[in-house]
């Protein structure tokens, strides 16, 4: 019988069954860059279905998976060749881990025998991407392949979602061997779920029904998890304000009248001020990062914390929750919706709290100063957020573009906002971008970008153009590495080292060059005609927008301080 | 405050490295470690002991747990667990007498004494970590030529 068994398994390559393994994990596409150590893997592709897009570095190929697994909560697969292909999606593997983003990231290696001994390109990835992916996998000999592929993308998808990394030796990917797909498999030490906790759900009900001043901390947790409706039940029902970490924006719809948008170094005025007010809160997926709430010890004194989150270690980690709500979030508020209404608990009255909530929130959207000029940002990004429709994605870079968006554009359906929040990579949001698009084809996927995060994976635009996917780059050109200078200008006496980009390069230019349509917008009825042309057209655009180098971005926390300190526009 | 901590792991390659860079990159101390397979050959025990406050032990044990090689990860309460760590040590002898004194302190701390020489003597002594700095102290006037530890092994008490 066991012969039986084995002549049922096909005998095939290593290669040949990755790329199996693949396409019964549901992969459609891979975006990557061929090299030596993996042409046998690249040799596939000329006779399976998955498409190949071609990034032109391995960094914005990451990128690119990484976008694409936040808005399909899929992993989204890269692959790259061995040493430096390797070595150059480490920022990407750092990227996914730190924002909790589903990735499979497949390298070459040079043969087993060859491991070791220095031989060209080749780089011990397994070691240096240790800190930075949720797991990596090494399969020795091709019969290993397929279980490392089901593993893999069973453990980036699960639980806490993350990048596994599967590193193939050359000759592994060329042997032939009877192949056996399997459907199940053991991980011992792997425990992605926990139940619904009943128990501590009630015992966080009863604590905010008794607490005087309520709020819901949205975290990036609630978005990973789409658990916008149950999140929004339970703010409607228990009248709770909702806040949200920079992660988690976009949880609830900013346009909703409990909504006070994200909190943090550069929160907005009101959220910021109704958290340190609160004296109780519902934090959901949320790590309590140091650009979220500041001090730690400031933070967490006279508030009681309910935490819920899928990490059992991110309880306790950064700040001490009175009561802790451990597995995944959709799951417990789903409970929490549930005891909600068997309890028949609806709150309609207007408590003072609430009531206080909605004039703070009131002044500020009067009484906020922005930069007066009219190509000032936030009229800028007030205006993308007039035209575009409600349903598009936005990515964004890193910087001070990515600080305004948070301030001014309004995301109003949940689960469309998504940047590098944790390790703050520049030159993310383009190729996510990408990656967002080739997931949600039928949306327009605009890049907020600065000029400075741009320029670090503008080589994208030749994938963008060639590989058909139509994105909107939305370049706020300072031709300054603007937050820096911001920083210069406020901690350092205005010497201003490093940052002036002297407008170069042209992106309207440089965009034209790779085929994309390039505008720049220098008034508002240009931009407004810009972003409509974009919208309307089936190749990639760069909208460059000249804006005030000297503009900052208020309110700001300075790091090191408590969200009571929080400077605003003078 | 002083920790032990016994990890359950995979017995396969790369698991020390990935646990001990846990702690490097996480900021938290190793003060000792010893890593032996098991009666199952399929897991190897790590006992590792670490000195950081209740706070940091709780996440040390969480980050731990969170690692998919680990099958279990838990903190041993020192007084319902039989910890021990060997050591080995070379004493200089600089006079007639002082083979009979590391004798009788060798005898005193249960150690075995190894390899003498005319002037070195070697000390095999299998203690807790605090006899063991007991015994380094007194050896110290000696004059100690040598010293090799094997990091704490430990099991909790049955019913404890």
């Amino acid at each position: 019988m066991v012969s039986d068994l084995i002549n049922k398994m096909e005998t095939m390559s290593g290669a040949k069954a990755l790329m199996v393994a693949m396409e019964k994990e549901g992969v459609k596409q891979v975006f990557g860059l061929p090299g030596g150590a993996n042409l046998p893997m690249y040799d596939e592709f000329a006779r399976c279905d998955i498409r190949h897009i071609l990034a032109r570095h391995e960094q914005s190929a990451s990128h690119m998976a990484d976008g694409f697994g936040r808005v399909s909560r899929k992993p989204g697969v890269c692959f790259a060749t061995s040493g430096p292909g390797a070595t150059n999606i480490l920022t990407g593997l750092a990227t996914a881990q730190a924002d909790s983003s589903p990735m499979i990231a497949v390298t070459g290696q040079v043969p087993v025998a060859m491991i070791g001994r220095d031989a060209f390109q080749e780089s011990d990835i397994i070691g240096m991407s240790n800190p930075v992916v949720k797991y990596a996998f090494q399969p020795r000999t091709a019969g290993a392949v397929p279980e490392a592929v089901r593993k893999g993308f069973f453990i980036a998808e699960s639980g806490r979602p993350g990048p596994v990394l599967i590193d193939i030796p050359k000759d592994v990917q060329t042997n032939k061997e009877p192949m056996d797909f399997p459907d199940e498999f053991k991980i011992r030490g792997y425990h992605p779920w926990a139940d619904p906790d009943i128990a501590n759900v009630e015992r966080a009900i009863e604590m905010l029904l008794h607490a005087e001043k309520p709020i819901i901390l949205a975290g990036g947790g609630t978005i990973i998890s789409s658990a916008f409706a149950e999140l929004q039940s339970i703010a409607e029902t228990l009248m709770l304000p909702v806040v949200t970490t920079f992660k988690g924006k976009g949880a609830f719809p900013e346009t909703h009248p409990l909504s006070l948008g994200p909190i943090g170094m550069h929160g907005h005025a009101e959220a910021n001020k109704m958290m340190t007010e609160a004296d109780c809160v519902l934090a959901i997926g949320t790590r309590f990062s140091d650009r979220s709430v500041g001090t730690f010890e400031a933070f967490e004194k006279r508030l009681k914390i309910i935490h819920m989150d899928v990490d059992p270690a991110e309880i306790g980690k950064n700040q001490t929750a009175q009561i802790a709500v451990i597995g995944d979030v959709k799951a417990n508020l789903r409970v929490m919706v549930k005891l909600l209404l068997q309890r028949a608990v609806k709150k309609t009255d207007e408590s003072p709290w609430i009531k206080h909530v909605k004039e703070t929130k009131a002044y500020w959207k009067e009484n906020l100063k922005i930069h007066p000029g009219e190509m000032g940002a936030a009229k800028i990004l007030r205006k993308l957020r007039e035209v575009l429709p409600k349903e598009s994605v936005i990515t964004t870079e890193v910087g001070q573009h990515q600080m305004w968006a948070s301030l001014f554009y309004d995301v109003i359906q949940p689960g469309t906002f998504f940047s590098s929040t944790g390790l703050g990579t520049m030159g993310w949001g383009f190729p996510a971008a990408i990656g967002a698009k080739v997931a949600r084809p039928d949306v327009p996927v605009v890049d907020i970008a600065g000029d400075g995060s741009f320029a670090m994976t503008e080589n994208s635009l030749a994938t963008a153009v060639l590989e058909d996917i139509p994105v909107i780059v939305f370049i706020l050109n300072n031709s300054t590495l603007g937050m820096v200078a911001q920083w210069q200008r406020t901690f350092y006496d205005r010497r201003m080292i490093g940052v002036d980009q002297k407008s170069c390069p042209d992106y309207v230019k440089l965009a034209e060059s790779y085929g994309a349509q390039g505008i720049r917008a220098q008034s508002m009825d240009e931009l407004d005609k810009a972003i409509r042309t974009a919208l309307s057209s089936d190749v990639a655009t760069v909208i460059d927008i000249p804006i005030d180098p000297e503009e900052d971005v208020l309110p700001f926390v300075a790091p090191g301080t408590s969200l009571a300190d929080m400077v605003l526009p003078s | 405050m002083w920790a032990i901590l016994s990890i359950l792991v995979e017995n396969k390659p790369g698991i020390l490295f990935k646990v001990t860079h846990l702690f490097r990159s996480r900021n938290f101390n190793i003060d000792s470690i010893s890593v032996g397979v098991t009666e199952n050959s399929e897991y190897s025990k790590m006992t590792i002991t670490t000195y950081a406050d209740e706070k940091q032990i709780e996440q040390i044990v969480k980050q731990l747990d969170k690692m998919i090689d680990t099958i279990k990860v838990e903190r041993l309460d020192e007084h319902k667990t039989v910890y021990r760590e060997l050591s080995i040590f070379k004493i200089k002898l600089s006079n007639a007498n002082d083979s009979m004194e590391v004798n009788k302190l060798a005898n005193a701390y249960g150690g075995k004494v190894h390899d003498v020489r005319k002037d070195s003597i070697m000390v095999e002594l299998t203690a807790t970590p605090d006899q063991i700095k007991a015994f380094e102290e007194l050896a110290k006037p000696f004059g100690i030529l040598d010293v090799a530890r094997t990091g704490v092994a430990a099991l909790q008490r049955s019913g404890a």
